[in-house]
């Protein structure tokens, strides 16, 4: 099974899709690690890089993007989400402007460089902007064409990318479509729903319950927002249990995103795997067992809000 | 410049400043004192220099203009509604719940404004983006902005200042209005930005010296930008902090207050009888 980051994905599309004279990819001095260079190699004149300085590459790209331009911008999850919220907010929310931030090393498997640099708080803080387009894609297929997906969106996307190779989920004749979640697995006696990188570990979650006799349906949720309402609301229905995972703080993430729509419409309980804790150094394997970020504990969750079943 | 023609702009400069005191005064709420400062280069960029058109306002080719200061919207709506971008009547509306006439620009919803601002120090950032953008299409269109001088404060104009003489964007002009004062007070009590002049030099701007109030200081001001290759421009306006109305001038109170019913009726008389002073010097 081939495993490769989804930031590396992220480059390879930019060059892919990159043919379009609208497109400008931005970046703020980590190009070699965004993986925007790829970019930059085959289109140098439509690449600018900004320095360090990310809130005025949002603003640069607001004003490219007021011009006519698809702008991607391009930093780590945390300067982007992070730093430059209010410059998001203000520049490319409230304005509607075709702006595509492509966030990448976001969450804990960032690994050794720590709780500075792990940003597990950009779903909930992209969350609160009106209009905003959020995909957190879970493989090499998926982040690729997610970048296509957002060129293809008039306004505002975040996409967030991961450091580490990630294991493929989706088959190779994959069709992405923006705002619906895939159910991978069908079940009965529970739900696990996950995003980005977690989705490997509900798949094997699944099969940890299933050789205890219990029924997991898998849901990806690559677009966090909008969400896609129906397969949520479907799964607390007919199985009336959920379990929602991400490498994100546990408060505005995922989780509150899919609790919001089974109190709405299908009131169930719901366990959310994620962290109220900052990051650490650490190396990402280790990082995810110590946060609970494993298929071994999601399926422990999934016992759990079984047991909470009515 | 043909002095007709000055006075000619300063009448319309008047009328401008008219019109930000109705908005905010009716709204009674906004920005009057930094309104008042950049009416004259506003009038100036819109009705001698910038290729815009009120009937055609997102030509793909014209001039962009960006209110960095976006805190002084009434001044700019004064102006894009002389220009004939929207009805003079509706700068009344300004801050109304019914208004498209937001208390900072939206360009989703105003004729004529490029960039939504407000946020400071956002706006100079943008209109880097759009010179780039110019570069990148091999266009001609320029681009120009008006910041603060208080609003030199924040970080990221320091960036943008950067930026624009990194890619040489020569296109990029950007007005200082200097009128010395912010909210808390005078700018070198609050947090000191001078020298102006010599920062922007060092970031490897071309840098012009103007009166904010002169027609003639700001067409060799513009002028001087157009003719520097691979630099950006930024001018330093002096300007009066609430120009024209004798009791609004040169104080920081009147940064974000509104005028009374007293006040106001003697700041229009007063830039009525400017504009009949001028009327009648043609």
């Amino acid at each position: 099974m081939a495993k490769q980051a989804t930031r590396v994905s992220y480059g390879e599309a930019l060059v892919k899709y990159g043919k379009d004279e609208k497109i400008v990819v931005l970046d703020a001095d980590l190009s070699k690690s965004t993986k925007t260079d790829m970019f930059k190699q085959v289109y140098p004149e439509r690449f600018v890089n900004c320095g360090i300085a990310e809130a005025d590459m949002m603003c640069v790209a607001a004003g490219l993007a007021a011009c006519g331009k698809i702008a991607f911008a391009s930093t780590f999850a945390m300067f982007a989400a992070g730093r430059a919220y209010e410059q998001i907010r203000n520049s490319i929310g409230y304005t509607k402007l075709n702006v595509k931030i492509g966030a990448t090393h976001a969450g804990i498997s960032v690994g050794e460089d720590g709780a500075s640099h792990q940003c597990l708080e950009d779903i909930a803080l992209m969350r609160t902007i009106p209009g905003m387009v959020i995909i957190n894609p879970a493989d090499d297929i998926e982040a690729q064409l997610a970048v296509k997906a957002a060129i293809d969106h008039d306004g505002p996307v975040y996409m967030r990318f991961g450091r580490l190779a990630v294991e493929d989920v989706n088959p190779a004749d994959y069709k992405f479509e923006l705002g619906k979640g895939v159910q991978l697995r069908d079940g009965k006696d529970v739900t696990l729903v996950a995003t980005g990188l977690m989705v490997q570990e509900a798949l094997k979650a699944a099969d940890m319950l299933a050789a205890d006799g219990i029924d997991a349906r898998v849901i990806n949720i690559h677009t966090i927002k909008p969400i896609d309402e129906e397969i949520i609301t479907k799964a607390a229905k007919e199985t009336g249990a959920i379990v929602t995972a991400e490498e994100h703080y546990i408060m505005g993430g995922l989780g509150s995103a899919v609790t919001e729509v089974v109190c709405a419409n299908a009131p169930c309980p719901v366990k959310i795997i994620g962290t109220d804790r900052y990051g650490k150094s650490g190396k990402p394997s280790e990082l995810f067992v110590e946060y609970g970020l494993t298929a071994e504990n999601m399926a422990a969750q999934a016992k759990a809000v079984i047991a909470l079943k009515k | 410049m043909d002095a007709k023609r000055a006075i000619e702009l300063a009448i319309i400069a008047n009328k401008v400043r008219k019109h930000a005191l109705e908005g905010v005064y009716t709204a009674q709420a906004g920005h009057p004192g930094g309104s008042l400062s950049i009416a004259d280069v506003l009038t100036y960029l819109y009705f001698e220099v910038m290729n815009v058109n009120a009937e055609n306002p997102k030509d793909p080719d014209r001039d962009r203009f960006v209110l960095s200061k976006g805190h002084t919207a009434p001044a700019l709506y004064g102006t894009l509604a002389e220009k004939g971008f929207f009805p003079v009547e509706d700068c009344k509306t300004f801050r109304n719940i019914n208004s498209y006439l937001q208390g900072h620009p939206d360009m989703n919803k105003v004729p004529g404004v490029d960039m939504s601002t407000g946020s400071l120090g956002q706006g100079v950032c943008a209109a880097g983006g759009m010179a780039i953008a110019a570069k990148i299409d091999n266009k001609d269109y320029r681009v120009y902005s008006i910041l603060g001088d208080g609003e030199l404060e924040e970080g990221q104009v320091w960036e943008q200042a950067m930026f624009a003489p990194h890619y040489k964007l020569d296109n990029l002009t950007i007005f200082v209005d200097n009128n010395g004062l912010q909210i808390d007070g005078d700018i070198t009590e609050v947090m000191n930005p001078k020298p102006i002049d010599k920062k922007f030099e060092a970031f490897g701007w071309n840098v012009v010296l103007a009166d904010a109030h002169d027609f003639n200081s700001l067409e060799a001001a513009v002028n001087a930008a157009k003719a520097c290759k691979d630099k950006p421009t930024a001018v330093i306006m002096k300007s009066v902090k609430g120009k024209n109305v004798s009791f609004m001038e040169n104080q920081a109170g009147w940064h974000g207050v509104a005028p009374n019913e007293e006040q106001y009726n003697k700041a229009i008389a007063e830039l009525d009888a400017k504009i009949a002073e001028l009327e009648a010097s043609l």
